[in-house]
This record gives structure tokens, sequence and C-alpha cells, in this order.
């Protein structure tokens, strides 16, 4: 298990170590010059903290599914939702941070209260406050308060996509899909191709490695319990 | 898992559970009016706090502009102080174990408790709105019966998901500081949506039908999500 995590992060660093060769050797943007390179990691970073919070909610339904019917598989899922939330906060803060350095170069300023990045900040702020509650909460219910409160999560995040997207509407029409002269030029898209890849395998390594961490703390809590149950019952096995 | 609606000893039926829990919280809160008071003084220091920040007589343009939004940040703030207490009331002398227990369904109980807690914040409404007017000087430009939709709709919104969320906390350390950081992130479109309504109905603008919609489609989609989900958060271990 640890062979094969070496390995997959052996080969993310080289595919990332590429991606960032082929970023910097693209042929410059016309209008932006040398700057528009962020939007290489820009892109990656913000497509797949969308697809993180999916994994969230598909590992908390999964939890109070089994939450009374196999403990092992609760324990599980709940491990996952800990990843997979601590790697959207991740990916969203470093598509936040990147989209402020493009924002301030394409359009003079860090921030603008517009329909995209109002939403992603909120979808931002979402997670952290996941990640807080599972802080505060104490003892037993941890789990199933988080579980619950990323339910509540998944069916804002649409909801907020909407009513922002009425409200307000400075960031550019979606790249890809968004009508006749969407896209980027195909001498981009290589580069592109291969950063989208580097992050996305980097994002599982990390879940990967959060879930495995989160699943050993799981079961030296359980241990723990164990053991404190059975000095008990031996004390009062002595005691008698 | 109960079902919602199913009548449980033949007698009592789902409504009359939600009639029950209502009627409970209501003469509690006539009996010790602390949390109406409490979110009513709140409400009001919040009016003044605000006035300090910029001078609503003087510039009556900007003052219809935002004071909607001051309206239901002040709604909000007061609100948050009366929905912790609203739970922690049911942990003395363990009454929370007993409704565990009850035979009755669980969302009756959340139910019954966030109807009381709407009728406590619109109480509050009632005598802040009015208040409001008068210490920022305004006139709606717009039509002004549509408040009569658009304050128990929002207020609704915010009652639920936060009577949700206190339970939520019930169980945690800094229970006083989770709702806050709970509530406003999940709330924050349907804090858009009642500001922006409020705000064209003062302003006379634009038509708030679209965000009265959006209001409407929250308050179905959470009331929902808490009916369903509120059975687990209850029975915790």
């Amino acid at each position: 298990m640890q062979a094969a995590g070496m390995f997959w992060l052996g080969l993310t660093l080289a595919v990332m170590g590429f991606g960032f060769y082929a970023a910097m050797t693209a042929p410059t943007e016309a209008t932006m010059g040398n700057l528009y390179r962020v939007f290489f990691y820009h892109l990656p970073h913000t497509i797949l903290s969308f697809l993180f919070p999916y994994l969230n909610c598909a590992a908390s339904f999964g939890y109070l599914f089994w939450r009374s019917r196999n403990r092992v598989r609760a324990l599980q899922a709940d491990a996952f939702a800990v990843a997979t939330a601590e790697a959207t906060v991740l990916y969203a803060s470093v598509g936040l941070v990147t989209g402020m350095l493009w924002g301030r170069a394409a359009w003079g300023i860090w921030w603008a209260w517009d329909a995209r990045l109002t939403t992603y900040l909120l979808l931002w702020l979402l997670y952290v406050s996941y990640l807080i509650v599972r802080r505060f909460s104490a003892g037993g219910s941890t789990a199933l308060i988080a579980a619950v409160l990323a339910i509540f999560a998944a069916i804002d995040v649409p909801i907020c996509f909407m009513s922002i997207r009425w409200w307000r509407t400075q960031h550019p029409a979606p790249v890809f899909g968004g009508g006749a002269d969407s896209g980027v030029d195909s001498s981009m898209l290589p580069a592109l191709r291969w950063n989208m890849l580097a992050w996305a395998m980097w994002g599982a390594f990390i879940v990967g490695l959060r879930y495995a961490i989160e699943r050993r703390k799981q079961q030296a809590e359980t241990a723990a319990a164990l053991e404190f149950l059975s000095v008990d019952a031996s004390d009062l096995v002595e005691a008698q | 898992m109960p079902r919602i609606g199913f009548p449980y000893d033949g007698g009592m039926s789902y409504a009359r559970y939600v009639l029950a829990h209502l009627q409970k919280d209501l003469r509690l809160e006539w009996r010790g009016r602390d949390s109406i008071g409490g979110m009513l003084f709140f409400a009001l220091l919040v009016v003044v706090v605000f006035a300090m920040a910029f001078d609503p007589t003087a510039y009556p343009t900007i003052a219809r502009q935002i004071s909607g939004g001051l309206l239901w940040v002040g709604l909000l703030f007061a609100a948050m102080t009366a929905l912790n207490q609203s739970w922690a009331r049911e942990q003395r002398n363990q009454v929370l174990d007993a409704l565990r227990l009850a035979p009755a369904p669980a969302s009756a109980l959340f139910l019954g408790k966030a109807l009381a807690n709407f009728a406590f914040v619109t109480g509050v409404e009632i005598v802040l709105a009015p208040v409001f007017a008068v210490f920022y000087n305004l006139h709606p430009l717009g039509q002004a019966w549509l408040l009569l939709i658009i304050l128990p709709l929002g207020t609704w919104s915010l009652v639920i998901n936060g009577t949700f969320f206190a339970a939520l906390g019930l169980r945690s350390r800094n229970r006083e500081l989770l709702l806050p950081l709970v509530l406003c992130p999940i709330a924050m479109p349907a804090l858009l949506a009642m500001i922006q309504a409020t705000t064209d109905v003062l302003t006379g603008e634009f038509s708030p039908s679209l965000w009265i919609k959006v209001l409407f489609a929250y308050a179905v989609v959470f009331t929902t999500a808490c009916i369903l989900l509120f059975d687990a958060i209850l029975h915790a271990d």
C-alpha cells in the first residue's frame, strides 16, 4: 500500500513537472502576455474544487445510510468525507488566490462581487464552516452532525449558483462550452491537459493520504476505547 | 424510522403533535418572556448602531437602498440570540431526553419549535418595522403590501434553518459560536433574496417577484430537508 502510494506520488510529481514545463513554454497570449500562464493552474484547481463536494456529499449520504447498518463502512465513509472536504477547501483556496492574481492583471482589481466569484467564495465558506463544525463538535456525534451539514451544503450550492447568477453577472463566460467563440487556442491545449491531469492526480493522492490518516485515527480511538473497557472490566473482577 | 403524517396511537394526528409542541413553547415564552424581550432590545440596538455608521435622514436615497439590508442583518443577529436559547431550554431537567423517548414523531417537535420561533421573530418584526421606518425616514416607493409576503417568507427561511442548526449544536462545545458559523453561509442565498426583494420594494426600481420566488423555493427545499433529517439529529448518540 505504502509502495503504491509512493509510486503514485512520484508519478504525480513527474506529470506536474511536465505540466509546469508545458505551461511555461506554451505560446504567449495576445493581450495579457505571460501573465495569462496562471490560467493553467487556475482552471484545473477550480474545476476539481467543484468535483470534491460531490464526493463529500456522496460519502455523507453513505455515512447516514450505513450508520445503523454497518459500523465499519460508516466510519470509512466519514473518513472519506473529511478527506474530500479538506481537498475542497485546499483546491478552492488555490482557485481563489490564482483567480485574484488573474483578476488583478486582467481587470486591474483583486476582487469583484460578480456572480461567479461570489458563488465560489460561498462554496469556500460553506466547506470551511464544515471543517470548523467538525472541530467544535465533541465526541460520538461529530460524524453525524458533519454528514447532515454536508448534505445541507450540497443542497445550498445550486441555489447559491442560480440566485447569484440572477443577481450580477465581470468574470468571462465559461471558457469551455460557453458558445461559439469559447475555448482556447489549440496551441494551449496540451499544457492545459497535462496540468489538469497533474492536479487531478495530486488531488487523488492527498484525498487518499488524508483518508488513510483519518482511518488510522479512528482505529486508534476504537482501540483506546476497547482497552479502557477491558481495564474497567478486570478492575471490577478484582474488586469482587 | 417514524413516518411523517402517520397516526401513532390512533387518536393523535401529526398536526396535533405539532400543535402540542407549539403550545408548550408559546406558553413557556408567555411565562418567561425572555426571548422576545431580548431580541427586541437587541434589534433596536442594531438599528441605533447602524445609524452611527451613516446619517439616514440626510441621504434618503442611500437610506432606501441599504436599509433593506440593515433590517435583515439586524433581524438575523437578533434571531440568532434567541434560537440558541430555544433548545437550551429543553436541556434543563432532561426534557430533551424525555422528548427523545416520547412516541411522537421527531419532526413534529422540530416543526412546533420552528413555528414558535417564527412567531417570536415575527412579533419582533411587527414592532421593529415601524421603528425602522421612523428612525430611517423611509417612504417605500414600490408596492409596500409586498412586504407582507417578503417578511414572513424571509423570517421562515431564517428560522427553519436556524432552529435546525441550533439543535445540531446542542452537543457541541462553543454552542453559541457554532450557530452563526453554520447558519450564515447556508442562509446566504435566502439573505440575498430577502434583502434584494425588500430593497426593490423600498426603491421601487425593479419588481421583487423574482426574489420572492427564490425565497419561496429556498423555504420549501430547506423545510423539506430539515423535516427529513431532524430525526437523525435528535437521536444522535
